[in-house]
C-alpha cells in the first residue's frame, strides 16, 4: 500500500505517484477525467431507479416486481394472442372456402400453403418425412399412388378420421392374415404371389403354377384389389400395379403381405388440429402432386 | 498555469514534448471574397438538396410511392426518380461508393483536402453554426470579450439565443434524415402530432445530438483528431497537388506595414506580408499558414481571401496566399517559373475509374431485368417415380416482376425430352402445355412447379435443365437454371 504520509512526486511529470513499483516503473496517481467520473456517478443512480421501477433482485421464493409491473412474460403472451389474432382472419377464410376455391385466391392459398408446411412438420413429418416421401410403410405423399384417394376431399377425409384410428369415421380396410389364419396354404400363397409378381414386371420363380395363382386371385384378392390388380380405393386396397409399393415391391415383400398383413395406422387430426390448419395441411399435402 | 510549469519542468527533465495540451479555443473571423462566396454558394446547394429533396414528388402510378428519392425499408425497395432498386440489387450501392472513393482520391489529386474545405458536411455545417454565432455573439474581438465577460443578463441571453438556433438546425437536420425513409408530407404531418413510429423519433433524437455536439462544439477537433481521412490523404498526395500555400519568398521578411516600408525605401529586402495575421484569424482550423503545409489545414481558402483584402487594401497585387503545389515551392527556390499540371496520369486514371464504373452501372441499369426468376429444386425427395413409372421433379419457383403494372409469364422448361409435362400448383392457365403465371405489380410470386418425364424416356441421374420465363407482352425472356434428377436405371 502506498505510504499516504510520504507521498513521492514523479520527477518527470510532477504527477504525485501511488507508491505502487515494479521492477522500477512507479504509477502515476493520475486522477480519472470528470466527465467519466460523473458518468459512473449517473450509471448508480440509473441501477436504483432501474431496481425500483423493474423486477431485478430475486428473493428466496419469488422476486421484486417493480412498480411499473413490467413482465416480459405477459408481453410475450400477449404478442402471441396478437399473431393468433391477426392469422384469425385468414384462418376463418380458409374454414369459409370450400377447398377447390381456395386456390383461386393467390392470398389465401400462399397463406393456406405456408401455415399446412408449419403444419405438416411438426405433425406429420416424423411419419411422412420432411418432405413427404415417406419410407418402407409410411405412403410416399409426393407420387400419385393414393391408397385412400389423392383428391382435396379424399386427403381432407384422411386428415381428419385417419386410417384405422380410434376414430368413429375412421377410413377402415384390412388385409386378412392368408398365412397366419390358414386362409391359403403356403404353396398357395406361392403360386398367388408368383401371379402377381409375374403380372407387375416382377421375376415369377420357376415352376410355380401360375394358373392356379391366377385362380386363387380371383377368389380371394380380386374383390378388393380389382380384376386387373388396379386396386380399389373405397376399401383402401393399393393398386398393384403401381411401381411403389407400401412396403416393398420384391417377390419376398409381397409374399410377407400375403402371409402376415402389415395393415398401419395414421392417427385423427380432427379435435387436435383445428379445421382451418386441417384443410391448410390438406392444400398443403395436395400441392405435392397430388393424385387420383 | 500549472501545465505550463510542468511542461518546463519536463524539459529541464531533458523531455522535449509534451503529450499533452489542451485544446486552444478558436474564434474564426469573418471574412469575404472569392472563396469565400463559393463556400456560401455550397452550402446553400448541399443543404438546400438535403433539407429539401424528400418533398419533391414524382409520379409512379397508383400503386407506388411518389416521393422521388426514397428508402421504403418496410417494403424493402429504394426509389431515385425513376430507378427503382430491389434488395438484391444493393451492389448498386457499391458501385456509388467505388465512385465516391475515387472521387475523393481525384478531388486529392488535383487540390489536397478540398473536400475538407468545401463540400464535408461537418464544414458546412460547422459553417452554418459559425454565422449563427457571428449574427449572434458578434465576430471574433466580440465572441473573446464575451467569452471573458462575467455572467450577465446579456450574455446569458445570447449564449441561450445562440443555442437555440443552434438546437433548431440540428433539429430540422435529424428531421430531413428521417423524411427520407417515409412519405415526406405524410412524415411531416406524423411528426407534428406526435402520431410517428418511434424509431423515427429516436433517429432525430441521434442526428439533432451528433449534429449539435459536432457542429457546435467539436468542429474544428473532428477535422484534426477525428477523422482518418486527413492521414490516408497526406499518404495518397503527391507534389503536383494543388495547396493553399503562403508565398514566403514573396512575403519574407515580414513586419508591420511601416517598417517594411522604410526597408523598401532604403533598397533593403523587405517582403510584402505585414505581418498581420489576419490570415490566422480567419481560418476555422486555427492554423497559421505561413509555416508552411500543415496537417490541420483544411484547404478551405478563407486565409486567401483575407490576405487578398489585406494586399488590395496596402496596394500590392494579390496572391500572397494562393493554391499552389509543392513542385512549384521547390522551382521557386530555384528561380524557376511554375508550372500547372492538373491533367497528368494520376488523375487521369482515377477520373477513368469513375467514368468506367459510372458506365457499368449505367449500361446495368438501363439493361437490367425487370423480371427475375429463381428456382430452387426440391430436397427431400430429389425425385418422385411415380406409379406408371414416370419420374417427377418438384420444384419451388420465385417470380419477380419489377414492372409497376401486373403481368403474365410463360413458364418454359427447356432440356427435357418432348414428351415431358410441366405443372405450376395452382395455376390453371397454359398455353401448348406451358404455365401461364400472373405476378402483380412490383412484386414476387412463388409457385410450386412440378416437372413429369415419362417412364419410358431413358434419363440420366441428372440432366441440366433451364427454366425460361417469357412475358407475355413485351417478350423479355429470363432464365434461370437447374437439373432434373432420375433413378439411376439399367
Ligand atoms: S490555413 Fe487557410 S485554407 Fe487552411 S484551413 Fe486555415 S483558412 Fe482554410
Ligand atoms: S493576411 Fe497576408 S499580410 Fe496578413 S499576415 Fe497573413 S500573409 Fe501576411
Amino acid at each position: 500500500m502506498a505510504d499516504i504520509h510520504n507521498k513521492e512526486i514523479d520527477q518527470v511529470s510532477g504527477v504525485e505517484t501511488t507508491g505502487h513499483e515494479w521492477d522500477g516503473l512507479k504509477e502515476l496517481n493520475n486522477p480519472l477525467p470528470k466527465w467519466w467520473l460523473y458518468l459512473f456517478y449517473v450509471t448508480i443512480v440509473w441501477a436504483v431507479i432501474y431496481w425500483v421501477l423493474y423486477p431485478s433482485w430475486p428473493l428466496i421464493s419469488s422476486y421484486t416486481t417493480g412498480i411499473l409491473g413490467a413482465n416480459q412474460r405477459a408481453e410475450a403472451i400477449a404478442a402471441y394472442e396478437e399473431v393468433i389474432a391477426g392469422r384469425s382472419e385468414f384462418a376463418d377464410k380458409v374454414v369459409a372456402t370450400p377447398l377447390e376455391d381456395i386456390g383461386k385466391d393467390q392470398q389465401l392459398l400462399q397463406f393456406a400453403l405456408a401455415n399446412g408446411q408449419a403444419a405438416f412438420g411438426d405433425n406429420c413429418a416424423p411419419c411422412h418425412g420432411g418432405g413427404g416421401a415417406g419410407s418402407e410403410g409410411y405412403p410416399n405423399l409426393q407420387d400419385d399412388t393414393w391408397i385412400w384417394g389423392g383428391t382435396l376431399e379424399d386427403i381432407h377425409t384422411s386428415l381428419q378420421y385417419g386410417i384405422r384410428s380410434d376414430h368413429d369415421e375412421a377410413r377402415f380396410g384390412e388385409m386378412p392374415a392368408f398365412g397366419r389364419d390358414e386362409l391359403l396354404t403356403g404353396e398357395e400363397i406361392d403360386q398367388v404371389a408368383n401371379f402377381v409378381a409375374s403380372r407387375v414386371g416382377l421375376t415369377a420363380e420357376e415352376g410355380v403354377d401360375l394358373a392356379a395363382g391366377q385362380t386363387l386371385y380371383a377368389d380371394n384378392c380380386a374383390a378388393c384389389h380389382g380384376e386387373s390388380l388396379e386396386g380399389i380405393q373405397e376399401v383402401g386396397a393399393p393398386s398393384l400395379m403401381s411401381a411403389n409399393y407400401l412396403y416393398g415391391k420384391s417377390l419376398a415383400d409381397i409374399k410377407a403381405q400375403i402371409d402376415t398383413p402389415r395393415n398401419g395406422v395414421m392417427p385423427a387430426w380432427a379435435g387436435r388440429l383445428d379445421p382451418a390448419t386441417i384443410k391448410s395441411l390438406t392444400l398443403y399435402v395436395h400441392s405435392f402432386g397430388g393424385g387420383i | 498555469m500549472s501545465t505550463d510549469t510542468e511542461t518546463h519542468q519536463a524539459g529541464q527533465a531533458g523531455q522535449t514534448e509534451t503529450w499533452f495540451e489542451a485544446a486552444k479555443k478558436i474564434y474564426p473571423m469573418a471574412t469575404h471574397g472569392k472563396f469565400r462566396r463559393i463556400k456560401w454558394g455550397l452550402l446553400f446547394l448541399t443543404l438546400g438538396i438535403y433539407y429539401f429533396l424528400p418533398f419533391i414528388r414524382y409520379d409512379r402510378g397508383p400503386d407506388a410511392p411518389s416521393q422521388a428519392v426514397l428508402v421504403d425499408m418496410e417494403n424493402r425497395r429504394a426509389y431515385f426518380f425513376f430507378i427503382e432498386i430491389w434488395p438484391q440489387e444493393v451492389y448498386y450501392l457499391t458501385g456509388l461508393l467505388i465512385i465516391a472513393a475515387v472521387a475523393l482520391f481525384l478531388m486529392n489529386a488535383v487540390a489536397g483536402r478540398i473536400w475538407c474545405g468545401y463540400l464535408c458536411p461537418q464544414t458546412v455545417w460547422t459553417d452554418l453554426f459559425l454565422w449563427v454565432e457571428r449574427k449572434v455573439e458578434g465576430d471574433r474581438r466580440e465572441r473573446m470579450a464575451l467569452d471573458k465577460e462575467p455572467l450577465s443578463f446579456g450574455k446569458v441571453r445570447k449564449r441561450i439565443t445562440k443555442h437555440f438556433f443552434w438546437l433548431m438546425i440540428a433539429w430540422w437536420t435529424g428531421g430531413a434524415w428521417v423524411l427520407y425513409f417515409n412519405d415526406a408530407p405524410t412524415l411531416v404531418w406524423q411528426l407534428l402530432t406526435f402520431q410517428a413510429p418511434m424509431v423515427a423519433y429516436v433517429w432525430i433524437a441521434i442526428l439533432t445530438s451528433t449534429t449539435y455536439l459536432l457542429a457546435g462544439f467539436m468542429r474544428e477537433q473532428v477535422c484534426i483528431y477525428m477523422c482518418p481521412w486527413p492521414r490516408i490523404q497526406a499518404a495518397l498526395t503527391d507534389e503536383k497537388a494543388l495547396n493553399v500555400t503562403y508565398l514566403w519568398d514573396r512575403g519574407e521578411p515580414r513586419g508591420s506595414l511601416k517598417q517594411n516600408r522604410k526597408l523598401a525605401e532604403q533598397g533593403m529586402p523587405a517582403g510584402d506580408c505585414i505581418d498581420c495575421y489576419q490570415c490566422f484569424q480567419v481560418c476555422p482550423t486555427g492554423v497559421d499558414i505561413r509555416k508552411g503545409m500543415q496537417l490541420d489545414c483544411i484547404q478551405c481558402g478563407l486565409c486567401i481571401d483575407a490576405c487578398d483584402n489585406v494586399m488590395t487594401k496596402i496596394g500590392k497585387p494579390t496572391g500572397l496566399i494562393g493554391y499552389d503545389t509543392d513542385e512549384n515551392i521547390q522551382r521557386r527556390i530555384e528561380g524557376k517559373e511554375p508550372v500547372y499540371e492538373i491533367v497528368r496520369p494520376r488523375t487521369i486514371i482515377y477520373a477513368a475509374v469513375i467514368v468506367l464504373v459510372g458506365a457499368i452501372m449505367l449500361f446495368t441499369l438501363l439493361n437490367r431485368d425487370f423480371a427475375d426468376i429463381s428456382v430452387l429444386h426440391d430436397r427431400n425427395p430429389v425425385f418422385v417415380e411415380l406409379s406408371d413409372g414416370s419420374v417427377r421433379n418438384g420444384y419451388t419457383v420465385r417470380l419477380s416482376n419489377k414492372r409497376l403494372h401486373s403481368r403474365s409469364f410463360m413458364l418454359h422448361v427447356e432440356g427435357m425430352p418432348p414428351n415431358t409435362s410441366v405443372e405450376a400448383i395452382g395455376v390453371d392457365t397454359s398455353f401448348a402445355g406451358r404455365p401461364i403465371l400472373e405476378v402483380g405489380p412490383d412484386t414476387t410470386r412463388e409457385v410450386r412447379v412440378l416437372v413429369t418425364s415419362p417412364g419410358w424416356e431413358k434419363l440420366p441421374p441428372s440432366t441440366p435443365v433451364t427454366f425460361r420465363i417469357t412475358e407475355s407482352v413485351m417478350g423479355e425472356v429470363v432464365t434461370a437454371k437447374d437439373t432434373f434428377k432420375a433413378p439411376d436405371r439399367p
